[in-house]
């Protein structure tokens, strides 16, 4: 990891430096080359004027000028290229047969060098002039050569130093991270040898690492709390569904016990039929409920009209209530639109009467209300009977509990357990509270925001 | 429809079912044979999709949770072969969703488990029902009449006043008049919920469409069906 990082980094920044280099010596080609040609043309415009004398003259006072270790170069020649002036010894051999651009190898013959070796570069344009002469304007290139030496030297350098310092950091980043996979994959193996309560380390930074660590543990959250609701429904399963089995059980042995009545046996199958349906009812109550806990079935979220809803579930129960001498009054808004699901939404609602009627004395006043407040669409049921006492309020949302007061009542003690879960399904607020006298329970549906609303309306 | 040509046996309605359960497969067949069905049994989904694509029945009723795969294949299978036999779906799974799924497949009913055998009776029935009934703006059950275009109610000529739902209720009851009609498939089908209440809402709504039908008149037309659920039906 760290030899990719620095072989990435390196790369870039050789092919920066190379970038550099090139830009450098091209444009230092150019200035020369300039010099040469603006040169060239003074010289000529000399001679258009003033004629070859005057030429021959101003050649050899910039021939002079430099004195002995110039990097100028200016020769004159007449048309059989017999030098007239200048600061070479002789026309150069390869310049003879035309006029132009050309690269010249100044050894030490051709100047009084100090090293024997030296043999110099030299950039030059030569014309022929319209009488036959030959003119020859160079720059010696030593100076360039240096100056792009130097450059190239400091750029391997630079270079050398970048790679250094990328591979330098790519160490340190990878051993960070690799350090802190190593973290995330410890505490991964601590969790699946069974320490199902730990959670990846976070640094703090906020990073993507960070990021990473933070889903895995709000996926590990959820995933506990599907598997606390799992347990919770196997224990209540195992606590509260054995007693009704076990009277469905000696219900059928004293059956069998009791001498052949067919009349008596009917009865105890019919009593049987009976509780086996209620110990069903209470089952499939504690997977919906379970189901809604973990939050499955979004499928079959909808665009939810809870006032549509509210006046349909009324109108079911409208008559049930009447037939039990109670009233039924509903103040239900317009346009409370979320999204959830249809079918839990109404049973939760169903629960509320169910348990209003069930729970109230004959001729109680039943109020269902759907309306909009403070940013939030409320569902509420109230009712005038006996109501729960506050410090029981929290208890009854809890499975299987019944208040004593309610135990003479038939039900599973479900019901308000599967409105909390819709509830939270759905993120809504639940409040018990008291209605003086009575219970009213609201469950209070947040907004849609308004890019979800926007997508609501699309979809209706 | 012409019926009688296709069956093979002494005039009774031919029954598929895929289940692999074989002691509820066992009561089911025998509960359906003492109803008047024929009925042929298939074990796993592959015995299954082979009767259902080669033989013709009436209606299958078919679990979902197979040897060998999944019910709902069948029915995809059955569908795309163009066959719309009716298909009642039985399922341990049972949950809105996987009813959803199952009617998305090309079902035409979804029945949770456990059910009780008079539930599945109703509905089979209802299935039959509905597959050879066509589509009418006329219901007649003896002098009980309902215009469905003008949305009016008469008995013996006399007009009977109706709320909308009280309508639908008697829509649905006068569709599967003869039949039982269980308080779950009314839900179903009149208010579209798929829970079972506490409080007896359905038995109130019937006891009051029944002072509307049956109140002022000597024949009485909708009858409740002990353990099972309501019948609308002319007097013998």
């Amino acid at each position: 990891m760290a030899l990719l990082y620095a072989g990435l980094f390196g790369f870039s920044g050789f092919a920066a430096l190379g970038f550099i280099y090139w830009t450098t010596t091209s444009y230092l080609e150019e200035q020369t080359d300039t010099v040469i040609r603006s040169e060239m043309n003074a010289l000529r415009e000399t001679y258009q004027i003033h004629g070859l004398n005057s030429l021959q003259r101003t050649v050899a006072e910039r021939a002079a000028a430099g004195g002995e270790d110039t990097d100028h170069i200016y020769l004159l020649a007449n048309p059989g290229y017999t030098l007239l002036a200048g600061n070479l010894p002789a026309w150069p051999e390869d310049l003879r047969r035309g006029a132009g651009w050309a690269r010249l190898t100044l050894t030490e013959r051709d100047k009084e060098a100090r090293d024997e070796h030296d043999v110099r570069e030299a950039r030059a344009l030569s014309v022929t002039l319209p009488g036959g002469a030959h003119l020859l304007v160079g720059r010696d290139l030593r100076e360039r050569e240096e100056l792009r030496e130097h450059t190239l030297s400091t750029l391997f350098w630079a270079l050398g130093v970048i790679l250094a310092l990328a591979l330098a950091g790519g160490l340190i980043l990878s051993r960070g991270v690799l350090r802190r996979i190593e973290r995330i994959n410890h505490t991964s193996r601590a969790i699946m040898a069974g320490h199902l309560e730990q959670r990846m380390p976070l640094s703090g930074s906020g990073d993507e690492f960070d990021q990473l660590a933070q889903n895995l543990n709000l996926m590990l959250d959820q995933i506990e709390r599907l598997m606390n609701g799992l347990r919770e429904v196997t224990d209540n399963i195992a606590h509260d569904l054995r007693s009704p089995l076990t009277r469905l059980k000696s219900r059928l042995e004293s059956g069998l016990r009791e001498t052949f009545d067919g009349a008596r046996y009917r009865a105890t199958l019919e009593q049987t039929l009976s509780e086996v349906d209620g110990v069903l009812a209470t089952f499939n109550a504690l997977l919906r409920i379970a189901q809604a806990e973990a939050g499955a079935h979004r499928s079959d979220w909808v665009p939810l009209d809870l006032g549509e809803l509210a006046r349909d579930v009324a109108e079911l129960y409208q008559p049930a209530i009447e037939e039990q001498g109670d009233t039924l009054t509903t103040h239900i808004g317009e346009g409370l639109v979320l999204h959830g699901s249809r079918e839990l939404v109404a049973q939760a609602l169903a629960n509320l009467l169910d348990n209003a009627i069930k729970y109230t004395p004959r001729g109680s006043r039943i109020e269902l209300g759907a309306t909009r407040a403070d940013g939030a669409i409320e569902l509420s049921v109230s009712d005038n009977g006996p109501g729960i006492p506050a410090a029981a309020r929290e208890r009854v949302l809890e499975r299987f509990v019944r208040l004593d007061a309610s135990r003479h009542q038939p039900g599973s003690g479900l019901g308000l357990s599967l409105v909390r879960a819709v509830a939270n399904l759905h993120h809504a607020a639940l409040e018990l509270s008291d209605h003086h006298p009575g219970l009213k329970v609201t469950l209070r549906f947040p907004l849609l925001r308004s890019h979800q609303a926007k997508h609501v309306t699309l979809n209706r | 429809m012409s019926r009688d040509a296709a069956l093979p046996y002494d005039g009774a309605m031919r029954i598929l079912v895929i289940e692999d359960d074989r002691q509820a497969a066992a009561y089911l067949v025998k509960g359906l044979k003492e109803s008047g069905y024929a009925v042929d049994h298939a074990a796993n989904a592959e015995e299954g999709r082979h009767l259902a694509l080669q033989e013709s029945y009436d209606a299958m009723i078919v679990d979902r949770m197979l040897p060998g795969g999944d019910g709902l294949s069948i029915i995809e299978a059955l569908r795309a072969s163009g066959n719309t036999t009716p298909v009642l779906i039985l399922s341990a799974l049972g949950e809105v969703d996987d009813r959803v799924k199952g009617l998305r497949a090309g079902g035409d009913d979804y029945l949770p488990k456990p059910y009780a055998f008079s539930e599945l009776l109703a509905r089979l029935e209802a299935l039959l029902r509905r597959s050879t009934g066509g589509v009418d703006s006329h219901l007649r059950v003896a002098d009980l009449e309902m215009d469905l275009l003008a949305r009016s109610v008469t008995r013996a000529g006399k007009h009977i006043d109706l709320q909308p739902r009280e309508f639908r209720l008697l829509e649905y009851l006068m569709r599967h008049s003869n039949q039982v009609v269980t308080r779950t498939m009314l839900l179903e089908h009149v208010w579209d919920y798929h829970f079972d209440p506490q409080t007896n809402v359905i038995d109130v709504h019937i006891s009051r469409l029944r002072q509307k039908i049956d109140k002022s008149f000597s024949t009485p037309l909708l009858h409740t069906v002990r353990g099972a659920g309501y019948c609308l039906r002319a007097p013998s």
